[in-house]
């Protein structure tokens, strides 16, 4: 599928949506092993590669290891984000204080 | 990408919350997208091209702002303290335009042509029920333009900065960690809406879930008494606020426990008021952030450690980091350039360069200013120190060529501000036929001519020294703390 930044996918497998917020071009972006759906596409029954079901959280991102592909999850859910069947990591970043 | 889907997460995380207003009579998060929601259905019947706001903070704030983001119209605050004139001028540039406006404000505007007028309150009472724009309808195109803030202006006309959806939501993205405010926090929000720091300071606390208490005009007893009664935890402060509730405390010899986080900035922090404050607020965590409109708020800060090591510290030059801005944000990047656009080493002056997501850059009408590498040059001069540290010495049109020697008034300032007989001074540079400028110090205090030019050339070089003194009984600043030099200088001219 062709990503780009704001593009907004949802889970197949499961409640999970994401927002992208890195990454360009033709990429395999899945969620439980099994592609994300584009906005308006109908899911059909798929249940996710075992495995890849460690889960979403709300409000943490996931990225490849590069980081050239980074993902924002705007709602939960069971299945792990991932290119192909490879999972995301989850990326941590140390909070900053609140300055405004 | 839209500021929207920060709200949107935030009433999928804890939308039972109080966003803005007190505990169980403000507005939740899902109540402020369902007001958002109708907003942007009334904008959008409007048929404008804009929404603008004109007005102090209030709940009509969050609605406009993220109604005008539903409707997919740029939110354009506008500054309530204009002169008429300076206004009308504004307003006609920002028509056609839907205008939420304060209950005295609304007939300062009622006949600009192009422009659909309506009172707060209304405002408010039409997003309470009825029609809106279908749940989740909103644009994702990341360039869309969220807001448009005109500058402060205090070196010439104002332009309309751009900041579009990519810019705002990759700052909270890169800067605020989602949920991360405990539900018992509050951040006391008293700079107006029209400054950056005041549209921020809304998405950040969103995103964050702190609740939203708003001080629609700053007066130090006020901000004092809400801390208090609100149990506020977190609150941002110009420079000029921060010395009126430093010496207000002071005079109350009053303590503020619930306070744990307090962060200014938007000017020069004088030494001895930020000296004063942590010793008046001894668990406070501080922080000072420097950032610009055109950078979607914060770019560089100084944390609660750094303050606190500063403060005691004998090593001069771990005492000094007080005067700086602190480090770079971890997800841009800062850069030293010279007037040739090179990199200077660290220690060394020069225009203060940034890029990264949040960086917006552009004007309307003007276009970017970004280079094609994508820096934005910031028009302040700066240097960044061995450790990485940021010191931001003004505007680079504030310095003074004396000489052929290039001096930055806020290196005489802050000299002149540790003189105890010195309240406030500003530095300008006068016109002058043999030195091309002179230098002037306007000071509020008692201390005499000589005694503060000898004060400045046993600190630094004799030719920092200035040439005239004049006193004032204060200084002018506008009302979100930046000094306005230009006013000075036309008043010097003309003596």
């Amino acid at each position: 599928m062709e990503l780009r930044p704001g593009l907004k996918l949802s889970s197949a497998v499961c409640s999970t949506e994401v927002i992208v917020v890195a990454g360009s071009g033709d990429i395999d972006l899945t969620c439980g092993g099994v592609a994300m759906l584009m906005p308006g596409a109908e899911a059909g029954a798929a249940d996710a590669v075992d495995g890849l079901t460690e889960g979403t959280m709300l409000g943490k991102r996931y990225c490849d290891d590069d980081g050239t592909v980074e993902v924002l999850a705007t709602k939960p859910g069971d299945g792990s984000i991932g290119i192909g069947q490879t999972a995301l990591s989850l990326k941590e970043a140390k909070p900053l204080p609140a300055s405004d | 990408m839209n500021i929207l889907t920060l709200l949107d997460m935030a009433v999928s995380g804890f939308g039972d919350r109080t966003a803005f207003g007190s505990v169980g009579s403000g507005l939740t998060y899902t109540e402020l997208l369902e007001r958002s929601a109708r907003a942007g259905h009334y904008f959008t019947e409007a048929g404008t091209d804009r929404v603008s706001f004109l007005d102090v903070s209030s709940p009509a704030l969050p609605v406009a702002l993220f109604g005008a983001a539903y409707a997919g119209q740029p939110f354009v605050p506008l500054n309530y303290r204009l002169a008429d004139g300076d206004l009308a001028a504004l307003a006609e540039r920002t028509a056609p335009a839907s205008l939420v406006a304060g209950t005295d404000q609304v007939a300062r505007v009622a006949s600009t042509a192009g422009l659909q007028v309506i009172e707060r309150d209304e405002f408010l009472s039409a997003t309470e029920s009825g029609d809106a724009l279908d749940p989740s309808a909103w644009s994702m195109d990341p360039d869309d333009i969220a807001v448009l803030l005109y500058t402060s202006g205090t070196t010439g006309e104002p332009k309309a900065a751009v900041l579009r959806h990519k810019n705002l939501v990759g700052y909270i993205l890169g800067s605020v960690e989602f949920m991360g405010a405990g539900e018992d926090e509050a951040t006391l929000v008293s700079v107006p809406p029209y400054h950056i720091a005041g549209l921020a300071a809304i998405l950040s606390s969103v995103y964050a879930g702190r609740r939203v208490v708003q001080l629609p005009n700053f007066d130090a007893d006020t901000w004092i008494d809400l801390v208090a009664s609100e149990g506020v935890t977190h609150a941002m402060v110009v420079p000029t606020m921060l010395a009126r509730i430093v010496e207000q405390m002071t005079a109350r010899s009053i303590e503020l426990p619930s306070l744990r986080a307090l962060s200014y900035g938007g000017g020069r922090m004088p030494l001895p008021v930020i000296d004063q404050a942590l010793r008046l607020f001894p668990e406070t965590r501080f922080v000072n952030a420097y950032g610009l409109t055109e950078t979607s708020s914060t770019i560089s800060l100084l944390g609660p450690d750094d303050h606190r090591q500063a403060h005691v510290s004998d090593d001069p030059s771990i005492q000094r980091r007080l005067t700086s801005v602190g480090q770079p944000l971890p997800t841009l990047e800062v850069s030293i350039r010279d007037d040739e656009g090179a990199e200077v080493p660290s220690g060394t002056p020069g225009e203060v360069w940034v890029r990264g997501e949040q960086v917006a850059g552009e004007y309307l009408q003007q276009g970017s200013k970004l280079t094609a590498e994508g820096w934005f040059p910031t028009n302040d001069g700066g240097e960044l120190d061995a450790h990485g540290y940021l010191y931001v010495t003004g505007r680079l049109d504030d310095v003074i060529v004396r000489g052929g020697e290039n001096i930055s008034p806020g290196e005489i300032e802050d000299v002149l501000l540790a003189h105890p007989e010195v309240r406030d001074v500003a530095v300008i540079g006068i016109p002058n036929d043999q030195w091309g400028e002179t230098i002037a110090a306007v000071v509020v205090g008692s201390a005499t001519e000589d005694e503060l030019k000898a004060f400045v050339a046993e600190r630094l070089r004799s030719s920092r020294s200035p040439d005239t003194v004049v006193y004032r009984d204060e200084l002018p600043y506008n009302d979100t703390g930046k000094l306005l030099r230009r006013v000075l200088r036309a008043e010097l001219a003309e003596s």
